[in-house]
Protein backbone atom coordinates (compact mmCIF):
# COMPACT_ATOMS: atom_id res chain seq x y z
CA UNK A 1 0.00 0.00 0.00
CA UNK A 2 2.68 2.48 1.03
CA UNK A 3 4.82 1.70 -1.97
CA UNK A 4 1.90 2.12 -4.37
CA UNK A 5 1.26 5.53 -2.86
CA UNK A 6 4.90 6.34 -3.39
CA UNK A 7 4.65 5.27 -7.04
CA UNK A 8 1.58 7.43 -7.53
CA UNK A 9 3.41 10.33 -5.91
CA UNK A 10 6.34 9.90 -8.22
CA UNK A 11 4.01 9.85 -11.20
CA UNK A 12 2.45 13.19 -10.28
CA UNK A 13 5.66 14.87 -9.24
CA UNK A 14 6.15 16.62 -12.56
CA UNK A 15 4.93 20.11 -11.69
CA UNK A 16 4.77 19.98 -7.94
CA UNK A 17 4.81 17.11 -5.53
CA UNK A 18 1.69 17.56 -3.45
CA UNK A 19 0.55 14.80 -1.11
CA UNK A 20 -2.40 12.81 -2.42
CA UNK A 21 -5.76 12.48 -0.72
CA UNK A 22 -7.53 9.61 -2.46
CA UNK A 23 -6.75 10.97 -5.90
CA UNK A 24 -7.23 14.50 -4.67
CA UNK A 25 -4.41 16.88 -3.96
CA UNK A 26 -3.46 19.19 -1.09
CA UNK A 27 -1.50 22.27 -2.11
CA UNK A 28 -0.92 24.90 0.53
CA UNK A 29 -4.29 26.07 1.78
CA UNK A 30 -6.11 24.35 -1.07
CA UNK A 31 -7.56 20.85 -1.00
CA UNK A 32 -8.59 19.59 -4.40
CA UNK A 33 -11.12 16.75 -4.33
CA UNK A 34 -11.33 13.89 -6.82
CA UNK A 35 -11.07 15.48 -10.24
CA UNK A 36 -13.03 13.38 -12.73
CA UNK A 37 -14.07 13.38 -16.32
CA UNK A 38 -16.32 11.36 -18.60
CA UNK A 39 -15.14 8.87 -21.17
CA UNK A 40 -15.31 10.11 -24.75
CA UNK A 41 -15.95 8.38 -28.05
CA UNK A 42 -13.53 8.44 -30.96
CA UNK A 43 -14.41 11.51 -32.98
CA UNK A 44 -15.70 13.33 -29.93
CA UNK A 45 -13.30 16.25 -29.70
CA UNK A 46 -14.10 17.62 -26.28
CA UNK A 47 -14.85 16.56 -22.74
CA UNK A 48 -15.69 18.16 -19.42
CA UNK A 49 -13.71 17.88 -16.19
CA UNK A 50 -15.11 18.32 -12.70
CA UNK A 51 -13.58 18.80 -9.25
CA UNK A 52 -13.98 20.57 -5.94
CA UNK A 53 -11.50 23.01 -4.44
CA UNK A 54 -11.64 23.88 -0.76
CA UNK A 55 -9.73 26.83 0.58
CA UNK A 56 -8.67 26.22 4.17
CA UNK A 57 -6.75 29.46 4.32
CA UNK A 58 -7.72 32.94 5.43
CA UNK A 59 -7.29 34.58 2.04
CA UNK A 60 -9.33 34.17 -1.12
CA UNK A 61 -7.64 32.41 -4.01
CA UNK A 62 -8.73 32.18 -7.64
CA UNK A 63 -8.65 29.37 -10.17
CA UNK A 64 -7.35 31.22 -13.22
CA UNK A 65 -6.77 28.62 -15.90
CA UNK A 66 -5.85 25.04 -16.67
CA UNK A 67 -3.68 23.24 -19.18
CA UNK A 68 -3.30 19.61 -20.14
CA UNK A 69 -1.06 17.65 -22.47
CA UNK A 70 -4.17 15.61 -23.36
CA UNK A 71 -5.95 18.51 -25.07
CA UNK A 72 -5.07 21.26 -27.52
CA UNK A 73 -6.89 23.80 -25.39
CA UNK A 74 -8.34 23.83 -21.90
CA UNK A 75 -10.81 26.45 -20.73
CA UNK A 76 -13.02 27.09 -17.73
CA UNK A 77 -16.69 27.04 -18.71
CA UNK A 78 -20.05 27.66 -17.18
CA UNK A 79 -23.10 25.71 -18.29
CA UNK A 80 -26.64 26.77 -17.59
CA UNK A 81 -30.06 25.55 -18.64
CA UNK A 82 -32.40 28.51 -18.66
CA UNK A 83 -35.82 28.78 -20.31
CA UNK A 84 -35.21 25.28 -21.64
CA UNK A 85 -32.03 26.24 -23.46
CA UNK A 86 -28.53 24.98 -22.64
CA UNK A 87 -25.93 27.69 -22.82
CA UNK A 88 -22.22 27.24 -22.26
CA UNK A 89 -19.85 30.16 -21.86
CA UNK A 90 -16.18 30.62 -21.18
CA UNK A 91 -15.42 32.01 -17.75
CA UNK A 92 -13.08 34.97 -17.92
CA UNK A 93 -11.24 36.32 -14.92
CA UNK A 94 -11.19 33.00 -13.09
CA UNK A 95 -13.31 31.57 -10.32
CA UNK A 96 -13.01 32.64 -6.68
CA UNK A 97 -12.37 30.16 -3.90
CA UNK A 98 -13.31 32.20 -0.85
CA UNK A 99 -11.38 31.84 2.40
CA UNK A 100 -12.88 28.87 4.21
CA UNK A 101 -15.10 28.12 1.22
CA UNK A 102 -15.39 25.51 -1.50
CA UNK A 103 -15.61 25.96 -5.24
CA UNK A 104 -17.44 23.15 -6.97
CA UNK A 105 -17.07 22.34 -10.64
CA UNK A 106 -19.82 19.80 -11.25
CA UNK A 107 -22.44 18.86 -13.84
CA UNK A 108 -25.03 21.58 -14.20
CA UNK A 109 -22.57 24.35 -13.41
CA UNK A 110 -18.90 25.01 -13.97
CA UNK A 111 -16.53 22.61 -15.72
CA UNK A 112 -13.04 22.40 -17.08
CA UNK A 113 -13.43 22.08 -20.85
CA UNK A 114 -10.87 19.89 -22.58
CA UNK A 115 -10.95 20.78 -26.26
CA UNK A 116 -9.16 19.19 -29.16
CA UNK A 117 -8.58 15.88 -27.39
CA UNK A 118 -5.40 14.19 -28.59
CA UNK A 119 -7.02 10.82 -28.08
CA UNK A 120 -10.29 9.59 -26.56
CA UNK A 121 -10.60 9.53 -22.78
CA UNK A 122 -11.01 5.91 -21.71
CA UNK A 123 -12.54 4.69 -18.48
CA UNK A 124 -9.85 4.42 -15.82
CA UNK A 125 -7.45 6.82 -17.56
CA UNK A 126 -5.93 9.50 -15.37
CA UNK A 127 -5.79 12.70 -17.41
CA UNK A 128 -2.95 14.94 -16.26
CA UNK A 129 -3.65 18.65 -15.99
CA UNK A 130 -2.15 21.69 -14.35
CA UNK A 131 -4.38 24.19 -12.60
CA UNK A 132 -3.15 27.75 -12.20
CA UNK A 133 -4.22 29.69 -9.10
CA UNK A 134 -3.69 33.37 -8.37
CA UNK A 135 -2.03 32.70 -5.00
CA UNK A 136 -1.13 29.04 -4.91
CA UNK A 137 0.39 29.04 -8.39
CA UNK A 138 0.46 25.87 -10.43
CA UNK A 139 -0.90 22.61 -9.07
CA UNK A 140 -0.78 19.28 -10.88
CA UNK A 141 -3.90 17.14 -10.75
CA UNK A 142 -5.19 14.10 -12.56
CA UNK A 143 -8.75 13.69 -13.78
CA UNK A 144 -10.04 10.18 -13.40
CA UNK A 145 -12.06 9.08 -16.42
CA UNK A 146 -15.41 7.54 -15.51
CA UNK A 147 -18.31 6.08 -17.51
CA UNK A 148 -20.10 8.66 -19.64
CA UNK A 149 -23.25 8.17 -17.58
CA UNK A 150 -21.55 9.42 -14.40
CA UNK A 151 -22.92 12.53 -12.77
CA UNK A 152 -20.62 12.52 -9.75
CA UNK A 153 -17.17 11.24 -8.86
CA UNK A 154 -16.93 7.56 -8.01
CA UNK A 155 -14.52 7.43 -5.12
CA UNK A 156 -12.64 4.44 -3.88
CA UNK A 157 -11.98 3.17 -7.38
CA UNK A 158 -14.28 0.15 -7.07
CA UNK A 159 -16.96 1.22 -9.51
CA UNK A 160 -20.41 0.00 -8.43
CA UNK A 161 -21.36 -0.83 -4.86
CA UNK B 1 -1.89 16.22 -34.94
CA UNK B 2 -2.79 18.78 -37.55
CA UNK B 3 -6.47 17.99 -37.58
CA UNK B 4 -7.11 17.83 -33.88
CA UNK B 5 -10.01 20.24 -34.20
CA UNK B 6 -11.71 17.88 -36.62
CA UNK B 7 -10.93 19.77 -39.80
CA UNK B 8 -13.24 18.53 -42.51
CA UNK B 9 -11.59 17.12 -45.62
CA UNK B 10 -12.49 19.13 -48.75
CA UNK B 11 -14.16 16.11 -50.39
CA UNK B 12 -16.52 15.75 -47.47
CA UNK B 13 -17.36 19.43 -47.69
CA UNK B 14 -18.08 19.10 -51.39
CA UNK B 15 -20.21 16.04 -50.72
CA UNK B 16 -22.13 17.87 -48.04
CA UNK B 17 -22.74 20.84 -50.28
CA UNK B 18 -24.02 18.47 -52.97
CA UNK B 19 -26.29 16.82 -50.45
CA UNK B 20 -27.70 20.18 -49.49
CA UNK B 21 -28.34 20.96 -53.16
CA UNK B 22 -29.96 17.59 -53.73
CA UNK B 23 -32.14 17.97 -50.68
CA UNK B 24 -33.19 21.49 -51.57
CA UNK B 25 -33.74 20.85 -55.27
CA UNK B 26 -35.28 17.41 -55.22
CA UNK B 27 -37.29 17.45 -52.06
CA UNK B 28 -38.31 20.98 -51.24
CA UNK B 29 -38.10 22.82 -54.50
CA UNK B 30 -36.64 26.16 -53.68
CA UNK B 31 -37.40 26.27 -49.97
CA UNK B 32 -34.62 27.94 -48.07
CA UNK B 33 -33.39 26.87 -44.71
CA UNK B 34 -35.67 28.83 -42.43
CA UNK B 35 -35.10 29.10 -38.69
CA UNK B 36 -32.44 26.99 -36.97
CA UNK B 37 -28.82 27.47 -37.86
CA UNK B 38 -26.75 30.52 -37.12
CA UNK B 39 -28.35 33.70 -36.00
CA UNK B 40 -31.76 32.15 -35.60
CA UNK B 41 -33.55 34.10 -32.94
CA UNK B 42 -36.51 31.77 -32.78
CA UNK B 43 -37.99 31.24 -29.36
CA UNK B 44 -36.95 28.29 -27.20
CA UNK B 45 -38.95 25.10 -27.45
CA UNK B 46 -42.61 25.72 -27.20
CA UNK B 47 -44.39 23.64 -24.61
CA UNK B 48 -47.78 24.21 -26.15
CA UNK B 49 -48.40 21.03 -28.07
CA UNK B 50 -49.95 22.49 -31.21
CA UNK B 51 -47.66 21.74 -34.12
CA UNK B 52 -44.51 20.12 -32.75
CA UNK B 53 -43.15 17.37 -34.95
CA UNK B 54 -43.53 16.55 -38.61
CA UNK B 55 -41.74 14.90 -41.50
CA UNK B 56 -37.96 14.95 -41.54
CA UNK B 57 -35.05 13.26 -43.26
CA UNK B 58 -31.74 12.67 -41.50
CA UNK B 59 -28.76 10.34 -41.77
CA UNK B 60 -28.48 7.71 -39.05
CA UNK B 61 -25.16 6.74 -37.48
CA UNK B 62 -24.83 3.70 -39.76
CA UNK B 63 -25.23 5.90 -42.81
CA UNK B 64 -28.81 4.84 -43.53
CA UNK B 65 -31.59 7.33 -44.01
CA UNK B 66 -33.69 8.09 -40.97
CA UNK B 67 -37.07 9.71 -41.48
CA UNK B 68 -40.20 10.25 -39.44
CA UNK B 69 -41.58 7.22 -41.28
CA UNK B 70 -38.70 5.02 -40.09
CA UNK B 71 -39.77 5.78 -36.54
CA UNK B 72 -43.49 5.22 -37.13
CA UNK B 73 -45.15 2.50 -35.07
CA UNK B 74 -43.08 3.08 -31.95
CA UNK B 75 -43.13 6.01 -29.54
CA UNK B 76 -39.85 7.87 -29.30
CA UNK B 77 -37.96 10.33 -27.13
CA UNK B 78 -35.90 12.75 -29.18
CA UNK B 79 -33.11 14.99 -27.95
CA UNK B 80 -31.01 17.54 -29.84
CA UNK B 81 -27.39 18.22 -28.97
CA UNK B 82 -23.79 17.76 -30.06
CA UNK B 83 -21.04 15.37 -28.99
CA UNK B 84 -18.67 18.12 -27.79
CA UNK B 85 -21.33 19.17 -25.30
CA UNK B 86 -19.65 18.24 -22.02
CA UNK B 87 -22.55 18.37 -19.65
CA UNK B 88 -26.22 18.53 -20.56
CA UNK B 89 -26.03 16.06 -23.46
CA UNK B 90 -24.35 13.17 -21.63
CA UNK B 91 -26.43 13.94 -18.55
CA UNK B 92 -29.69 13.84 -20.51
CA UNK B 93 -28.84 10.72 -22.51
CA UNK B 94 -27.59 8.93 -19.41
CA UNK B 95 -30.81 9.88 -17.71
CA UNK B 96 -32.90 8.48 -20.55
CA UNK B 97 -30.92 5.25 -20.36
CA UNK B 98 -31.51 5.10 -16.63
CA UNK B 99 -35.24 5.86 -16.89
CA UNK B 100 -35.53 3.16 -19.53
CA UNK B 101 -33.94 0.70 -17.14
CA UNK B 102 -36.35 1.70 -14.40
CA UNK B 103 -39.26 0.89 -16.70
CA UNK B 104 -38.11 -2.71 -16.93
CA UNK B 105 -39.27 -4.58 -20.05
CA UNK B 106 -41.49 -1.59 -20.97
CA UNK B 107 -38.32 0.45 -21.30
CA UNK B 108 -37.71 -1.08 -24.71
CA UNK B 109 -41.15 -0.04 -25.97
CA UNK B 110 -39.88 3.34 -27.12
CA UNK B 111 -36.90 4.56 -29.09
CA UNK B 112 -34.36 7.09 -27.93
CA UNK B 113 -33.17 9.38 -30.71
CA UNK B 114 -30.19 11.72 -30.44
CA UNK B 115 -29.85 14.29 -33.21
CA UNK B 116 -26.57 16.16 -33.50
CA UNK B 117 -27.16 19.74 -34.57
CA UNK B 118 -23.43 20.13 -35.22
CA UNK B 119 -22.78 18.16 -38.43
CA UNK B 120 -19.63 20.20 -38.99
CA UNK B 121 -17.97 18.23 -36.17
CA UNK B 122 -20.21 15.20 -35.77
CA UNK B 123 -20.20 12.82 -38.68
CA UNK B 124 -22.75 10.02 -38.53
CA UNK B 125 -20.16 7.41 -37.50
CA UNK B 126 -18.89 9.69 -34.69
CA UNK B 127 -22.42 9.99 -33.38
CA UNK B 128 -22.70 6.19 -33.49
CA UNK B 129 -19.64 5.67 -31.33
CA UNK B 130 -20.83 8.41 -28.99
CA UNK B 131 -24.30 6.98 -28.36
CA UNK B 132 -22.82 3.47 -28.00
CA UNK B 133 -21.14 4.62 -24.77
CA UNK B 134 -24.54 4.81 -23.05
CA UNK B 135 -24.98 1.02 -23.12
CA UNK B 136 -28.56 1.12 -24.31
CA UNK B 137 -29.85 1.30 -27.89
CA UNK B 138 -29.93 4.95 -28.96
CA UNK B 139 -30.56 6.01 -32.53
CA UNK B 140 -27.96 8.62 -33.41
CA UNK B 141 -28.50 10.89 -36.39
CA UNK B 142 -27.60 14.15 -38.01
CA UNK B 143 -28.22 15.79 -41.35
CA UNK B 144 -27.32 18.51 -43.73
CA UNK B 145 -27.83 22.07 -42.62
CA UNK B 146 -31.08 22.17 -44.58
CA UNK B 147 -32.35 18.91 -43.11
CA UNK B 148 -31.50 20.05 -39.60
CA UNK B 149 -33.09 23.44 -40.16
CA UNK B 150 -36.27 21.64 -41.12
CA UNK B 151 -36.49 19.35 -38.10
CA UNK B 152 -35.40 22.13 -35.73
CA UNK B 153 -38.17 24.32 -37.05
CA UNK B 154 -40.76 21.57 -36.78
CA UNK B 155 -39.79 20.74 -33.22
CA UNK B 156 -39.28 24.35 -32.18
CA UNK B 157 -35.67 23.60 -31.28
CA UNK B 158 -33.48 26.59 -30.60
CA UNK B 159 -29.94 26.23 -31.94
CA UNK B 160 -27.28 28.90 -32.05
CA UNK B 161 -23.56 28.59 -32.62
CA UNK B 162 -21.54 30.78 -30.28
CA UNK B 163 -17.85 31.42 -30.96
CA UNK B 164 -15.45 30.76 -28.11
CA UNK B 165 -11.81 31.71 -27.66
CA UNK B 166 -9.40 29.85 -29.91
CA UNK B 167 -11.56 29.89 -33.04
CA UNK B 168 -13.90 27.16 -31.87
CA UNK B 169 -17.58 27.43 -31.12
CA UNK B 170 -20.14 25.97 -28.80
CA UNK B 171 -23.79 25.38 -29.57
CA UNK B 172 -26.60 26.80 -27.45
CA UNK B 173 -29.50 24.47 -27.85
CA UNK B 174 -32.85 23.42 -26.44
CA UNK B 175 -32.27 20.99 -23.58
CA UNK B 176 -35.73 19.45 -23.45
CA UNK B 177 -36.40 15.86 -24.44
CA UNK B 178 -39.42 15.62 -26.74
CA UNK B 179 -41.73 12.68 -26.22
CA UNK B 180 -43.64 11.58 -29.31
CA UNK B 181 -46.31 8.88 -29.64
CA UNK B 182 -46.18 5.96 -32.05
CA UNK B 183 -47.71 8.07 -34.81
CA UNK B 184 -45.07 10.75 -34.41
CA UNK B 185 -47.40 13.14 -32.64
CA UNK B 186 -46.05 15.32 -29.90
CA UNK B 187 -47.11 14.34 -26.38
CA UNK B 188 -44.96 16.33 -23.97
CA UNK B 189 -41.38 17.20 -23.05
CA UNK B 190 -39.11 16.14 -20.23
CA UNK B 191 -37.41 19.20 -18.86
CA UNK B 192 -33.78 19.20 -17.78
CA UNK B 193 -34.70 20.22 -14.24
CA UNK B 194 -37.61 17.82 -13.88
CA UNK B 195 -37.51 15.01 -11.32
CA UNK B 196 -37.37 11.35 -12.29
CA UNK B 197 -40.82 10.55 -10.96
CA UNK B 198 -42.54 13.01 -13.29
CA UNK B 199 -40.30 11.97 -16.16
CA UNK B 200 -41.19 8.30 -15.63
CA UNK B 201 -44.91 9.08 -15.61
CA UNK B 202 -44.53 10.92 -18.88
CA UNK B 203 -42.66 8.03 -20.45
CA UNK B 204 -45.40 5.66 -19.31
CA UNK B 205 -47.88 7.88 -21.11
CA UNK B 206 -46.17 7.50 -24.47
CA UNK B 207 -45.72 3.74 -24.19
CA UNK B 208 -49.22 3.10 -22.81
CU1 LIG C 1 -17.64 23.62 -21.92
Amino acid sequence: MKSSIRIMLAATALVAAPPLLAHGVAAGALAIGHPWSRETAPGQKAGGGFLTITNKGKTEDRLLSATSPAAADVQIHMMKVEDGVMRMRQVTGGLAIPAGGTLELKPGGYHIMFMGLKKPFKQGDMIPATLAFARQGKVAVRFKVQPIASTAPMEGGHGGH
Amino acid sequence: MADIEGGTPPMVVVRRILWVLVAVAAVFGVILAVGGGDGSKSAPAASAGAAIGGPFTLTAADGSTLTDRTLKGRPFAIFFGFTRCPDVCPTSLARMAQLREQLGPDGMKFDIVFVSVDPQHDRPADIGSYVALFKTPIIGATGTDAQLAQIQKEYGVYVRKVPIEGGDYTVDHTAAIYLMDKDGHFVTTIDYHENDKTALEKLKRIIA
